[in-house]
């Protein structure tokens, strides 16, 4: 295996790669979408890839299955080479896109009867697999329900139900629970930690935090088409964020007087609405704490580690 | 929730370790998809692709037939209803390979699913194409039946026409995919069929011979694939001219091959970033 030459070391590399990328460059015009991409994921664990709108997490994945061809770089998907061999790592792997694209008119059954034809399952199988598909995503009594009927969380658990229908290695998850309310997400995480523990390799690009952090393994934080940082979430949030951020509520002029006090002494702040977060607070001197007032302290999380490598805000 | 390893326990087996280029799998996994898709609409379908023909060959065979009794020795009604034939062939297939194409690239994404799976573009298309052919060589035997109802005598050669109109559905539905492929939005196909498939559709002599007409609209004919269609379709009822035949065959596959591998390149353009 070459060295990476990103800032950021590759993750553990010794066991078998369910993705390997190098390199990978995509540009669109002027644009460069993904820009010099290294990846590893190691099979049977969950890498998240956590970025803001525009990272270029879709693009990426579009390369995976040579929906996308990169202007550089390698790719090795389940060990084929893609572009080269994409077909047949598509046929071990399963694809659950970022927007919906089921067959309205056609039943759940007939959606993953489909899919599973489209997805080589042998005619012999088919039945059982779309049977087993419907347990999974719990649709068994809406099996013979045209999806237009369905609500936007059946429909989702459908998209990766259909996924599933052959049994993958590798299942690529593009912000799987974008536009979902609360309820139905959990249901989804479900599904994935699921998928996970059953030794499926799973790829997934959120810009959710908590859905990084409850879900993957690992984690490449992304912007502007490059990994700036990866690690487990604790080993991200423990280099990058410390311990422990204090966080302050008030009008703005409170904020900003916050903002005023602690900038001079090296460390970072971050707004979130009628709040401002001080960032690896375990480190403030007693005395600035005291200054500051009334705060409330919390575990530092992803989304300090993101604000601190980049200077930008995840969506939501 | 329930457990998911009788999903996840492997890949899939019987996958073979190196796939051609033109796979019949997945070739027939996207030709089953549409079967499926059609078993709902098939009933509305067939009755527009009847009722139609049906119209045309009652307006224009009783109509213009009362002022023309025959057209070349053919009782003008069934000059006409082998005529319709080929609208019928032109109307299901090249509106389809248009529309539908356009609309499931752009708006259902339905293609960007397809093509996560082990097809590839040009399996995509060729399936889909062939099941437009397939649709083409049913419907267009439809007016040929009202004719049959009105007075036109069955004949063997009749057995042919089914593979003529797939033939011809086949080069109408791939041109009508390019052209999904090549439009900036799909208001541009009224132009398509303002400027290309009504020209097409009026100087293929389905509805009067080309005979009385300038040499140069003659001569251009045989650049119509319809007009090849019409010939083989009349011949195939009213006596075969082998060798004539044989060159309308030759121009409809070749017209098939040449719109199969510009709607591919264009598709393929746009399908994959
Ligand atoms: N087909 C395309 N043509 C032009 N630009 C594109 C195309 N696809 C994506 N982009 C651009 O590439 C960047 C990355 O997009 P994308 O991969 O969708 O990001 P993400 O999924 O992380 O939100 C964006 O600026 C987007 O506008
Ligand atoms: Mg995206």
């Amino acid at each position: 295996m070459t060295s990476s030459p990103s800032h950021a070391p590759p993750l553990v590399d010794h066991q078998v790669l369910a993705l390997r990328l190098r390199g990978v460059v995509k540009t669109f015009g002027d644009l460069r979408a993904v820009d010099g991409l290294d990846l590893d994921l190691r099979a049977g664990t969950c890498l998240g890839l956590l970025g803001p709108n525009g990272a270029g997490k879709s693009t990426t994945m579009r390369m995976l299955t040579g929906q996308a061809i990169p202007d550089s770089g390698e790719i090795e998907v389940l060990g084929f080479p893609v572009p080269q061999k994409s077909k047949q790592a598509r046929a071990r792997m399963g694809v659950v896109p970022q927007s919906e694209n089921l067959d309205e008119e056609l039943t759940v059954r007939q959606n993953l009867t489909v899919w599973a034809t489209l997805l080589r399952v042998p005619r012999r199988h088919r039945v059982k697999a779309v049977a087993d598909a419907m347990v999974a995503a719990q649709l068994v009594e809406r099996a013979d329900s045209k999806v237009q009927t369905l609500s936007g969380g059946m429909k989702r658990r459908l998209l990766i139900a259909r996924a599933l229908v052959h049994r993958p290695a590798l299942v690529l998850l593009d912000e799987p629970t974008v536009g979902l309310d609360p309820q139905v997400r959990g249901d989804i995480w479900t599904l994935i930690d699921q998928l996970r523990s059953s030794g499926v390799s799973v790829l997934m690009s959120t810009h959710y935090i908590e859905e990084a952090e409850r879900l993957c393994d690992d984690v490449a934080v992304v912007s502007h088409g490059k990994v700036i940082a990866r690690g487990t979430p604790a080993e991200l949030v423990g280099i990058h964020a410390g311990v422990e951020a204090l966080e302050f509520f008030g009008p703005p002029v409170r904020l900003q007087r916050v903002e005023d006090t602690v900038a001079p002494l090296g460390f970072s702040t971050r707004r979130t609405g009628p709040s401002v977060s001080v960032l690896r607070a375990e480190a403030l001197p007693q005395h600035v704490v005291d200054a500051l007032g009334e705060g409330s302290r919390r575990a530092a999380n992803l989304e300090d580690v993101f604000v601190l490598l980049t200077g930008e805000r995840l969506a939501d | 929730m329930t457990d998911l390893t009788r999903l996840t326990s492997g890949p899939a087996e019987d996958v073979p370790r190196t796939l051609r280029a033109v796979e019949p799998t997945a070739f027939s996994g996207v030709f089953t998809r549409e079967i499926t898709l059609f078993r709902r609409v098939w009933l509305s379908t067939a009755f527009g692709s009847i009722v139609e023909p049906t119209i045309n060959l009652l307006a224009f065979g009783f109509g213009l037939g009362a002022l023309v009794s025959s057209v070349q020795g053919i009782p003008y009604i069934q000059f006409i209803g082998t005529g319709t034939v080929a609208t019928a062939v032109l109307f299901s297939s090249v509106f389809a390979g248009m529309y539908d194409t356009y609309i499931k690239r752009t708006f259902r994404k339905t293609y960007d699913g397809i093509l996560a799976t082990p097809v590839d573009v040009p399996e995509l298309l060729l399936a889909e194409g062939a099941w437009i052919a397939v649709k083409a060589g049913v419907f267009g035997m439809a007016p040929l039946l009202v004719a049959i109802i009105f007075g036109l005598p069955p004949s063997w050669g009749m057995l042919a026409i089914p593979f003529i109109c797939f033939l011809t559905g086949l080069g109408f539905g791939f041109m009508g995919q390019w052209f999904s492929g090549i439009v900036p939005s799909i208001d541009s196909f009224t132009y398509v069929q303002s400027a290309l498939i009504t020209p097409l559709f009026v100087l293929a002599g389905i509805f009067f011979p080309l005979q009385g007409l300038p040499q140069w609209v003659q001569t251009s004919a045989q650049l119509n694939p319809l007009y090849h269609c019409v010939q083989l379709v009349r011949n195939a009822v009213f006596g075969w001219e082998p060798l004539n035949d044989l060159g309308h065959t030759l121009a409809l596959i070749v017209f098939a091959a040449a719109m199969a591998l510009l709607s591919i390149r264009a598709l393929r353009a746009k399908l994959i970033d």
